[in-house]
């Protein structure tokens, strides 16, 4: 069993606008890459409740020529998008550790 | 038509710098146009509302002079797309002012095409009625008052300003906001190459070379686009590119790595292939526009003023106060109102945040219930005026210093404040009131190019 933080090279959450985050989960091997693609441990039913979200909100992509996976929710935080009262991650750039601790067997 | 034309990217975004040499090396190659991206949404609200740059003006000044004086010595033009920052008229006034300023003491005549990207209200208001505008992923639905209460509203210009002002043979254009495609694929269309390779290639040129190894957006990097597919290289000589560092980049702050939407259609880059040709060169093709059936769809970006923020920060190091921490704030704010009479809760927007507990995720921190031996609490007020949010985040303050708890033994204070005065006055918030979709029968008519002269006898 190893973390989807472990084995990725690069895991970053960032805006794509200001009403949606997007999460990049790359891997430097295709190994990697396709033994998490394999567990099924990555898909919109296991992310979504880890940000309390329908798994309908939640949009998990392969993307095999960068060897990543793309997960887009909706923004968490702002009561009006990014920036906006109550907000806690005006970039969206700290909201991939959720996915951090995901298990991968 | 020519077999190749030249494109050289400043950097990602003007103001964050760049090697001056990387874009000497670039003017070896014989560029046909310079570009680069002034402004972004990334930084939230603020900077189109109150019409400020995010980067500081003379950063501008610093990134700007060395690429206008390269423009002038290749005989280029350069194109400066939401210049400013917010791409709004007062962002283009101060760009303007700036860019004037680096001519007149560069003793330069350059004949300009500024392009502003104000909406008009009531336009807007009547495609709304007329169904011509829907919301992008995420946001609410659009009203006319939240039309009428934008501060500052934009469209994103595609690429048909551009080549209308490079038709015209200017120097240089400034263009209020508008994609960040459309800086690097208007000359490319103009001179007549595959529209779906110069937005790809415009695409990943907007960000500078963040898709170099190391990633850098503050750095040139050069497109090259020919008939049949598009170059990508670096002008640094410790900077690489792989087929893999080009192909995620359209990964990144993107909703779908495989499409683009841009004015002109959807770039479809599903077939796409890349190939390394040398350690600083890509290449890519199989990159495929589709145009729209119906009419053509601009973003629209509007920020209001929503209130007035107050700021404190204080540390926590007294393991019982953090344990009782939820109980403190919610004490504190019920006996800051008992105080503040006449203020009612609803009109004030109070946020605490824990540092080092969950404060950037909230009730989705997976380690919420792991006790950190230090919190570092933000108390925040945002109200009408200043004068409330002020007063309102001063009572919640001296409150959550004093507040009792059930065994509380730190009876002098149970907050560290780092400064004095400890409140902050953080200014006007503001808030996205606009961010959707709007069919344009005629965009050239949206965003005129206006002529003038900048520098020596201006």
């Amino acid at each position: 069993m190893s973390k989807l933080g472990d084995m990725a090279q690069v895991l970053r959450s960032k805006n794509a606008g200001p009403f949606l985050i997007t999460v990049d989960i790359m891997f430097d091997s295709e190994d990697a890459f396709q033994r998490v693609l394999d567990s099924g441990a990555v898909t919109s039913e296991t992310v979504a409740p880890r940000y309390g979200l329908p798994a309908d909100d939640v949009r998990v992509v392969s993307y095999a020529r960068a060897k990543a996976i793309k997960v887009t929710l909706p923004r968490l935080w702002g009561a009006s998008g990014a920036g906006s009262a109550g907000d806690r991650d005006v970039y969206g750039a700290q909201q991939h550790a959720p996915l951090l601790n995901i298990d991968i067997p | 038509m020519a077999e190749h034309l030249t494109s050289i990217a400043i950097n990602g975004m003007l103001g964050y710098g760049y090697p001056v040499a990387s874009l000497h090396r670039g003017l070896e190659h014989g560029p046909d146009v310079l570009g680069v991206d002034a402004g972004s949404t990334d930084a939230g609200p603020f900077y189109l509302g109150h019409g400020l740059p995010l980067t500081a003006p003379r950063q501008i000044e610093r990134d700007l002079r060395p690429a206008m004086l390269a423009a002038k010595k290749a005989k280029v033009p350069l194109i400066v797309g939401s210049a400013g920052f917010g791409g709004a008229k007062p962002h283009v006034e101060l760009f303007l002012s700036i860019a004037d300023r680096i001519a007149r003491e560069e003793a330069l005549r350059l004949r300009v095409a500024v392009i502003y990207a104000d909406l008009d209200r009531a336009m807007v208001v009547d495609a709304l009625v007329a169904g011509q505008v829907r919301p992008l992923a995420g946001a609410p639905a659009l009203t006319q008052g939240a039309i009428k209460s934008c501060t500052q509203l934009v469209g994103q210009m595609g690429t048909a300003p551009l080549i209308a002002a490079l038709d015209s043979g200017v120097d240089m254009i400034i263009a209020g906001r508008a994609c960040d495609t459309a800086i690097y694929a208007a000359m490319p269309i103009l001179r007549g190459f595959d529209h779906g390779l110069a937005i790809h290639m415009a695409k990943i040129m907007e960000c500078g070379a963040q898709c170099g190894l190391p990633l850098a957006p503050n750095d040139c990097l050069m497109g090259v686009i020919k008939r049949d597919h598009f170059l990508i290289k670096t002008l640094h000589p410790e900077r690489r590119v792989t087929p893999e560092s080009v192909a995620a980049h359209s990964l990144y702050e993107q909703p779908d790595p495989y499409l683009i939407h841009e004015p002109e259609g959807t770039v479809d880059m599903r077939d796409s292939d890349f190939e390394q040709i040398d350690p600083f060169t890509v290449r890519v093709s199989g990159s495929k526009l589709s145009s729209p059936d119906g009419p053509t769809t601009i973003k629209m970006e509007g920020a209001r003023l929503v209130g007035y923020r107050a700021v404190t920060i204080a540390g926590i190091r007294d393991p019982n106060v953090i344990a009782n921490l939820d109980i403190v704030t919610k004490r504190a704010q019920e006996m800051a109102f008992s105080n503040l009479q006449g203020v009612s809760p609803s009109n004030v927007t109070i946020n605490w945040r824990a540092y080092g507990r969950d404060a950037v995720l909230g009730q989705h921190e997976p380690d919420r219930q792991r006790a950190p031996h230090e919190v570092g609490l933000m108390i925040e007020a945002i109200a009408e005026t200043q004068d409330l949010a002020s007063t309102v985040l001063a009572m919640l303050r001296s409150s959550a210093l004093h507040c009792p708890f059930e065994g509380r033994k730190t009876t002098a204070g149970n907050l560290a404040f780092p400064f004095s005065p400890s409140d902050l006055a953080g200014g006007p918030v503001y808030e996205f009131s606009a961010y959707h979709l709007m069919d344009v029968e005629d965009s050239a008519k949206l965003f005129k190019p206006q002529i003038m002269t900048l520098g020596l006898g201006a």
